[in-house]
């Protein structure tokens, strides 16, 4: 018998220093109550709070120094 | 499409041979390229029949054996060279237990000059359109290239790949097939939008650029450095998007145009993730020997990047 495994796979992850992976279709309510649907299978949403298109992520967590990235 | 002007004597005879098939056979010699353009656009062209080939071209040439012959020195010779370049690059990446840190980390550390900032501050219009008729080389077939590894995968690393993929090829909605919303953009700035229009107008690095991605996607023993290349593009592309969509709104140019590049800011701040941590993670963790490889493969990312802005930057006269 050979094994077939089976794979973890989640739907929301956490990337170290960077953003939240959401598998699927969601609708996120920001901090100032406003809603935004995602439009994309996979979204990327801003962890580092740095963001010019929150709550989506743009790689600005890239420019940040190290200490100010999420963990 | 045609073929494109021949830029040499071998590519001149290689281009002739393609016209007269299958009616008469391949020339079982050819003459030497006598630059690198000419073997570089021989080879492009040689590729192309794998993807959607010429108008003036039969398309059994894709296969036929004689022009295989033509194409593996080609190919020989521009893996030697982007290999050479790898080793000798200048500082080694660091290799931990953690793939992902390693490969952000080389990737920040590689600090090149940069179209998209020169684009965003103070590039011109002529100068923008320029880039474009060069970038429309690739970005009409965006995607194309990695699309032939997905069956040389382990299943994680397929899974992850086409999940990147389903985005680029617009999640089923033809309307947002990324290739579609860059040829939107051509015409919307005033520039043609058929496939490979700009070809005979690209420089040494553009047709550097597409041929490694080519050579890449086509070899199975390459997958290593297909994914590598992928995961250093996904990896350099959501803050350079947002610049060049800022010059392209600087200076009142079409916005579909600058919304192609909207579009990839936020595609690819998931890609990136997808691509260093599930595509090449997962493979790693099956194949951990494709290491250097994906190494290899980032690097001529870049590195044929850096390339192209020097050659551009200086050709138009900015600063360094």
């Amino acid at each position: 018998m050979t094994d077939v495994p089976t794979y973890p796979h989640a739907d929301v992850v956490l990337c170290p220093g960077g953003p939240l992976l959401l598998r699927g279709k969601h609708v996120i309510e920001d901090s100032s109550g406003e809603l935004h649907e995602t439009t994309r299978r996979v979204t990327a949403l801003c962890r580092c709070d740095k963001s010019a298109k929150k709550p989506w992520c743009d790689g600005t967590h890239k420019l940040l120094p190290e200490k100010l990235t999420p963990s | 499409m045609m073929l494109p002007k021949p830029r040499g004597p071998l590519s001149a005879a290689v281009f002739e041979s393609m016209r007269a098939l299958p009616t008469e056979p391949v020339a079982r010699t050819h003459p030497e390229a006598d630059e690198p353009e000419d073997a570089a656009i021989t080879l492009w062209a040689l590729y192309e029949l794998s993807y959607r080939g010429f108008d003036d071209v039969d398309e059994t040439a894709e296969w036929d054996p004689d022009l295989l012959a033509v194409r593996r020195p080609l190919e020989i010779d521009l893996e030697g060279r982007l290999r050479a370049r790898w080793e000798s690059y200048a500082s080694p990446h660091e290799v931990t237990a953690d793939f992902s840190a390693d490969f952000f980390a080389l990737v920040a550390a590689h600090d090149g000059r940069s179209l998209a900032r020169f684009v965003q501050t103070e590039a011109d219009e002529q100068q923008v359109l320029d880039l474009l008729r060069l970038r429309s080389v690739y970005h009409l077939k965006e995607s194309d290239p990695t699309a032939w590894v997905v069956p040389r995968l382990p299943t994680a690393s397929k899974a992850a790949l086409m999940e990147l993929q389903y985005d680029e090829y617009g999640c089923g909605d033809p309307n947002r097939v990324h290739s579609h919303l860059f040829a939107r953009g051509l015409e919307a700035i005033g520039l043609r939008s058929e496939y490979g229009a700009y070809v005979d107008d690209v420089p040494l690095e553009i047709l550097e650029q597409n041929n490694a991605m080519s050579l890449m996607g086509l070899h199975r023993r390459l997958r290593g450095a297909a994914l590598g290349h992928l995961a250093a593009f996904e990896a350099t592309s959501s803050i350079p998007s947002r610049q060049l969509s800022q010059g392209i709104a600087r200076l009142g140019l079409a916005p579909d145009m600058a919304a192609y590049y909207d579009e990839h800011v936020e595609a690819d701040a998931v890609h990136e993730q997808l691509a260093v941590r599930a595509i090449c993670g997962e493979l790693l963790a099956v194949e951990p020997e494709l290491r250097d490889d994906i190494y290899f493969g980032a690097f001529t990312c870049l590195d044929l990047e850096d390339r192209l802005a020097e050659q551009l930057l200086a050709r138009w006269g900015a600063a360094t």
